[in-house]
């Protein structure tokens, strides 16, 4: 059974996102780390690259796997987890503390459109 | 026998030399008169070794490889048959491989009729009206055959063409082919036994479609039965189908791509017709088309003019060209070969014997492997793991303890639509005995995974190297020597 | 094939059908081809034999002196013998590494030579030809722009080159934009001007170029990174033994024609094509990739890597659809360039050169000729002008065995010498020229 943290919000394409302000954070579930396995790679975008919810940001590549990264809100990149390009695996070990990217959102309201915990561990079940 | 572990460069003493020169007579210094600053800084840092250390080298790297001469090769989708001899030495003939691709059309008249020759042997093979042969592998092929397919349509004024609908279950080049071509792919499910969907196909075709790419038989070596009715919908709509050769095999000598309604195909000659696959190549891609689409095919093409000579000519109306001369000559020329020795009698057994050899492995094994589709296959099929599930030995460690036994390993995980997939094609070439062999150790490896499952799921353990660490090597590339070096001497 | 009727009937049994025919019950008649095949009659090994030397007959061999991307060098037999060994030639793609590693390798090896030749940080396992391989690059670089979709190419690109870049992008829906020469060189001026605009992904250029000539790219990085794009470098592979590199010239991908490390000239093919990138760029690098890793029981080891960028994971998403390269080719190259060595693959290059120069001297002192580019430097190949009727010419020297310079139009000849000709050899030639 896969973590699921009660405080934050999750896209059906197993992104999680904190909305503080207009910054929100947003990385991959703990879910999507196990499903995908050892992590090699994360494709990050670069600081200032305009994102769109429900438009691809990046990938995760794992040895045999490669996930894109689907941005579950709209905005500007204001800060990418450099920490991540060297050490991939940090997913694997946390999937919630190392976040992949900080958008500053032009419309929080899309944060409404996602999925609450529960309704996320339903996805996760079936 | 020892192992032997060192890369060329480890064998590497300044100074040492494995060639020789004439002595240079010109006289001229021309060399050292060019400026300084066009010329590199630093020698690359290449290899300083004699003859005998690169014979030795390569000879004992060739002995760390599993070729279709050392045995069994039953890889699903990849028709490792035999790769006759005579070929090699043919294609080697100095007629052929010294002469250079620029040279006066009146010096090359043999290379350009053994290429016309080839075509034509092509087109009647898969009822079709015209190859060209110059596509260097399967997937160039798919990629210029789909460049046909949008220009067939842009000819036709009809721009907004842009989807071709390819299953789910097909090779993993199809949409990348159809990507790097700039079309979008459209998805059409498949049935369980892998055939497409009709009832899923018919509301996809639309005036957007440029057409299907399919192979028939289908990534689970069955027969797409309802082929006359897919291309008569398919064509009712304006669109246009491609055949993926990759399956060629088994029809070969029974049924023609071009009678099953395909306009356009590609074939792959390392597969169905018996070139060496060459450690991942090269290959060559032919591709065939109808009437109707002959122009569009890319430059330079080769014609038979009126006087029995052959030119080559550029088409105005082509796609363009996609090769820098006219493909990879030195497989074409094995392909050939191999055609003139099966003739048009013995032809007509390979798809045959192919299949004979598919159903008899699966009927064999049927019972320790679990046969997710019943009833005849063609050239190969796939089981979906062992069919004892309470072993927790996967199809990974099944493949791992094949190669213990001295066979190489299935096509593993591929086709996507079973979760333990293990694709078997023996091609024709393969004797009763070798076949035998093959069942009488995927029966031992069953009865271990039920008794002794360890010992599959360590597998292998007589090969040379053992299970790699690949996440390793995918988290730090490591990809050239002098990285190696640099990174192993700060260790 | 070997089955006897007894095998067969045997098999037969085992699956349970009553003939072959049975196992096509599912196929519907009217697709079955019942007429015989239009293709001759099955030949045994005497006849086929006869059959091919008859083709090959129809081929000329010849003394060749010209180029066009495609060189007459020579290959130490040892080369085509270690290509026959059959567990090379034999294996598959190297999916099982356990089995595979004389494969893996060798490619390993591939790459360090190419890297050393191009001084990048990385390089494929191969692409199908030097065009091909350009296209691709152009493909990353327009990945990597993100947003951009224009691609510059310096007309002093091997006219095939440009060719198949125009027919890959057309499709594929990049825009090319092909810079007009001047003198024979890239115009670096209207290469600077259509950078101004702001919507350039990478500029391509060639060394040496496609009239022979080695261009100085000074300037051209940096003009290039500072509007954001790319710098690829077409590449003589064997003429990198010498010439500065396309990492030295600042590029961010190497790409080019495998054909001039020994390979015989095989009407066209198979040759190779090579791709090498900065490291930043891997990711976008197209085809299979080998890297070293460590077995179970600590022993060095290879394998095929990253292998989530290619079609067989990703599909659709793939940077490219290759899957067959050309891996063979790259064995050759790299028993080629092992057995040359550092200093051969030099020393070839200065004896193509002097060679080079003494045919251009003495072309020049005919009083036929005159020199098309002045003053700029070569290597192995250079094109000159005349006022003689090339096409006669050129048959006349055919007729002498001798393949003659490539014919540019407008009276320009295009010549190529490489260590493979002798100074006698080039003595002829002029006798037959001048004759």
């Amino acid at each position: 059974m896969s973590k699921i943290l009660d405080d934050l919000r999750y896209a059906d394409s197993h992104e999680w996102v904190k909305l503080e302000g207009d910054i929100a954070t947003i990385g991959i579930t703990d879910y999507a780390q196990h499903a995908l396995g050892s992590i090699v790679y994360v494709d990050m975008p670069e600081e200032g690259d305009e994102v769109t919810a429900g438009e691809e940001f990046g990938a995760v590549e794992s040895v045999k796997a490669a996930s894109d990264l689907i941005s579950p809100v709209s905005g500007e990149v204001v800060e990418i987890n450099s920490a991540l390009e060297d050490s991939p695996e940090l997913v694997n070990e946390d999937a919630f503390s190392n976040w992949i990217m900080k958008v500053k959102v032009s419309d929080p309201s899309e944060i409404d459109a996602l999925l609450d915990a529960a309704a996320y561990a339903k996805i996760c079940e079936e | 026998m020892k192992y032997y572990d060192k890369l060329i460069f480890e064998l590497s003493r300044p100074g040492r030399k494995g060639y020789e020169l004439p002595e240079n007579n010109y006289g001229n210094d021309a060399f050292s008169a060019l400026p300084a600053d066009l010329l590199r800084k630093d020698n690359a840092e290449l290899p300083e070794v004699s003859e005998l250390d690169v014979v030795r080298h390569y000879t004992n790297l060739s002995n760390k490889n599993f070729g279709v001469d050392t045995g069994f090769y039953p890889l699903g989708s990849c028709t490792m048959k035999y790769n006759p001899k005579i070929n090699e030495e043919l294609s080697g003939l100095s007629e052929f491989t010294a002469i250079h691709p620029l040279q006066d059309e009146k010096s090359i008249q043999g290379a350009l009729e053994l290429y016309y020759n080839l075509q034509k042997a092509l087109a009647n093979i898969a009822g079709l009206y015209e190859f060209t042969l110059n596509p260097y592998a399967g997937a160039h092929g798919e990629l210029t055959g789909l460049m046909v397919m949008r220009a067939y349509h842009l000819a036709n004024g009809d721009s907004k063409r842009t989807k071709v609908i390819v299953p789910n279950s097909a090779h993993g080049t199809n949409p990348a082919s159809a990507m790097v071509a700039g079309l979008e792919v459209v998805e059409v499910k498949s049935k369980p036994n892998g055939s497409i969907d009709v009832e899923d196909l018919k509301p996809l075709l639309d005036d957007t479609i440029a057409g299907i790419m399919m192979t028939n038989p289908n990534t689970l070596g069955m027969f797409e039965t309802e082929i006359m009715e897919i291309a008569k919908l398919v064509h009712e709509a304006g669109g246009l189908l491609y055949y993926d050769g990759a399956n060629l095999n088994p029809l070969l000598g029974k049924v023609r791509p071009g009678d099953m309604g395909f306009d356009i195909m590609h074939i792959n000659l390392h597969k169905t017709f018996s070139t060496p696959h060459g450690g991942g190549g090269p290959g060559s891609g032919p591709v065939g088309v109808v009437e109707k689409l002959a122009k569009f095919l890319p430059n330079p093409k080769v014609k038979k003019n009126e006087d029995g000579t052959f030119s080559i000519i550029s088409d105005d109306e082509s796609l363009g060209s996609i090769s820098s001369f006219l493909g990879n000559f030195g497989v074409m020329m094995r392909a050939y070969a191999y055609i003139l020795t099966l003739g048009k009698e013995n032809i007509r057994n390979v798809g045959p014997l192919a299949t004979l050899n598919a159903n008899y492995i699966k009927e064999s094994l049927k019972d320790d492997y679990l046969l997710p589709i019943d009833g005849v296959c063609k050239h190969e099929f796939v089981f979906d793991g062992l069919k004892d599930k309470s072993t927790h030995v996967t199809t990974l460690n099944v493949a791992k303890r094949l190669l213990d036994y001295g066979f190489h390993a299935p096509t593993i995980y591929f086709p996507l639509l079973f979760h333990e997939s293990m694709m078997i094609e023996p091609t024709e070439t393969e004797s009763r005995e070798t076949l035998d062999e093959f069942i009488e150790v995927m029966h031992k490896i069953a009865k271990e995974a039920k008794e002794n499952p360890e010992v599959v799921i360590e597998a292998p353990v007589t090969t040379l190297v053992r299970k790699l660490d690949e996440t390793g090597a995918a988290k730090n590339p490591i990809l050239t020597y002098r990285q190696y070096k640099k990174e192993t001497e700060q260790a | 094939m070997p089955h006897t009727e007894e095998d067969i009937q045997a098999m037969l049994e085992r699956i349970g059908v009553n003939s072959i025919d049975e196992l096509y019950s599912d196929v519907p008649q009217e697709v079955i081809f019942k007429e015989e095949y239009d293709i001759p009659s099955s030949m045994s090994e005497i006849e086929l034999r006869k059959h091919f030397e008859d083709l090959g007959k129809k081929n000329r061999k010849l003394t060749v002196f010209a180029g066009g991307g495609v060189y007459d060098h020579y290959s130490p037999s040892t080369v085509a013998h270690l290509l026959q060994r059959s567990e090379f030639y034999t294996a598959y793609t190297p999916y099982q590494p356990e089995i595979s590693q004389g494969t893996l390798q060798y490619i390993f090896e591939y790459q360090s030579i190419i890297s050393e030749l191009t001084g990048m940080e990385a390089t494929n396992a191969s692409m199908y030809d030097g065009a091909t391989s350009t296209a691709e690059a152009v493909f990353m670089m327009v990945a990597s722009a993100k947003k951009k979709n224009r691609v510059l190419l310096s007309d002093t690109l091997p006219e095939r080159v440009i060719n198949v870049v125009r027919t890959y992008s057309k499709y594929h829906g990049v825009e090319i934009t092909v810079i007009a020469e001047k003198n024979g060189v890239t115009d670096f001026e209207a290469i600077k001007n259509e950078l101004e605009k702001g919507d350039v992904a990478g500029v391509v250029v060639a060394t040496p170029n496609k009239y022979g000539i080695i261009e100085d790219y000074s300037g051209y990085a940096d003009e290039i990174h500072s509007k954001k794009g790319l710098f690829c470098i077409y590449a003589d592979p064997s003429a990198l033994a010498v010439l500065k590199t396309p990492a030295e010239w600042g590029a961010d991908i190497a790409c080019g024609d495998g054909q001039s490390l020994g390979m015989p000239l095989n009407f066209g093919g198979p040759y190779l094509g090579f791709i090498s990138c900065v490291k930043g760029m891997l990711r976008k690098m197209p085809g299979r990739v080998v890297g070293v890793t460590k077995d179970a029981d600590g022993k060095r080891a290879f394998v095929l890597t990253l292998q989530a960028r290619e079609q067989h994971i990703r599909r659709e998403k793939a940077t490219s659809n290759i899957c067959s390269n050309q891996s063979l080719m790259a064995l050759y190259a790299t028993i080629y360039v092992a057995l040359m060595g550092k200093q051969g693959m030099k020393e070839i290059n200065v004896r193509a050169c002097d060679g080079a120069h003494y045919l251009y001297d003495a072309l020049i002192a005919t009083g036929k000729f005159q020199p098309a580019f002045p003053g700029e430097p070569f290597l192995k190949e250079f094109v000159v002008k005349t006022d003689m009727n090339i096409e006669e010419l050129n048959k006349r020297l055919l007729e002498n065995g001798i393949m003659g310079g490539l014919d540019l139009g407008d009276g320009r000849l295009q010549f190529a010498v490489t260590e493979k000709r002798t100074k006698e050899e080039i003595d002829n030639l002029i006798s037959l020229i001048i004759a």
